[in-house]
């Protein structure tokens, strides 16, 4: 896969290492800015906020508002 | 016979591929781990020191105007106190608290329970913060001791509570916030405060919780300021 979009990677050897690290870059840039910001709120380890729907086996809910952090 | 160049078999190269997208799988993973533990931390203090500078700023260009609107109510995401705390003061020491816990607010300081009384007011003044990631202010919480200050710098006043008790919960025990903690229909006399974080540190199935109680306030249009912010973190 990676051998195969190297061969295709147009220019000589320095300018197709400059290629692959600007698009290594935008790739983590992409990923930084919107993707782990999107993911990190649906993965259970920097659970931020509780309700009445967190999953929890005793508790007295007073059905008041949310406990909340990480 | 002419040397031929061999390229692998369709199965071969389809393992290949597979192996391939497997480191990629790993990278990705290892990735996150760094935007988590370092990242998260890095934009978190941009925004609360943004966010505490420009709540200075607020309240020196608008001087305090006397009796003219009780408290007014803070918009979601609106800053609007400064929280010192001496024993975590590495990490709490002029963070702003925001109006609402979603993880917009929470990633700049404190944030407050929109529900929850204002800071000085009878009742629960409850806020909570990150322990671990998102600049993780209350990431010592653990070293919070019976009897430390909590101050709290708002426009015109300076509200010091006393902690004493503190308790492990599990998420969905709201009462920890109610104005009367753990009786949910009684009518507060006190003022005190909450303070909720995760528990465990890295993982988020039970909650931290620290009670405290007004013990004293300074009026800011006498110009006076607590001794311990005067003294510094």
């Amino acid at each position: 896969m990676y051998a195969w979009l190297w061969r295709h990677l147009p220019g000589p050897l320095p300018v197709r290492i400059l290629i692959c690290v600007v698009a290594l870059l935008s790739v983590v840039a992409v990923l930084f800015l919107w993707v782990f910001p999107w993911l990190e709120p649906r993965l259970p380890f920097t659970d931020v906020t509780v309700d009445e729907t967190s999953t929890s086996s005793t508790g007295l809910s007073t059905g008041w508002g949310r406990i909340t952090s990480l | 016979m002419a040397p031929e160049r061999r390229s692998p078999s369709k199965g071969w190269a389809t393992v290949g591929v597979f192996g391939e997208l497997l480191i990629t799988f790993g990278a990705l993973i290892l990735l996150f781990v760094a935007y988590q533990l370092w990242w998260t931390n890095v934009v978190a203090d941009q925004a609360a020191n943004q966010a505490s500078a420009e709540l200075s700023q607020s309240w020196r260009q608008a001087p305090p105007v006397p009796e003219a609107t009780a408290t007014p109510t803070p918009e979601v995401g609106e800053s609007f106190a400064l929280i010192y705390i001496p024993r975590l003061s590495s990490k709490v020491w002029g963070l702003p608290i925001t109006e609402g816990i979603d993880a917009e607010e929470l990633s700049k300081g404190l944030g407050h329970y929109p529900t929850s009384a204002m800071p000085g007011e009878i009742g629960n003044f409850a806020v909570a913060g990150h322990r671990a990631t998102n600049g993780e202010p209350l990431r010592n919480i653990d070293q919070l001791k019976v009897g430390d200050l909590v101050y709290v710098e708002t426009k015109t006043d300076w509200f010091v509570y006393r902690l004493h008790d503190d308790q492990i919960v599990q998420p969905d025990e709201m009462w920890v916030i109610d104005p009367v903690p753990g009786k949910p229909n009684a009518m507060p006399t006190e003022r005190l405060m909450t303070i909720t974080t995760c528990h465990p540190r890295w993982a988020s199935y039970q909650r931290w919780i620290w009670w405290g109680t007004l013990v004293d306030h300074v009026d800011k249009s006498t110009g006076q300021t607590p001794e311990a912010i005067q003294a510094g973190p």
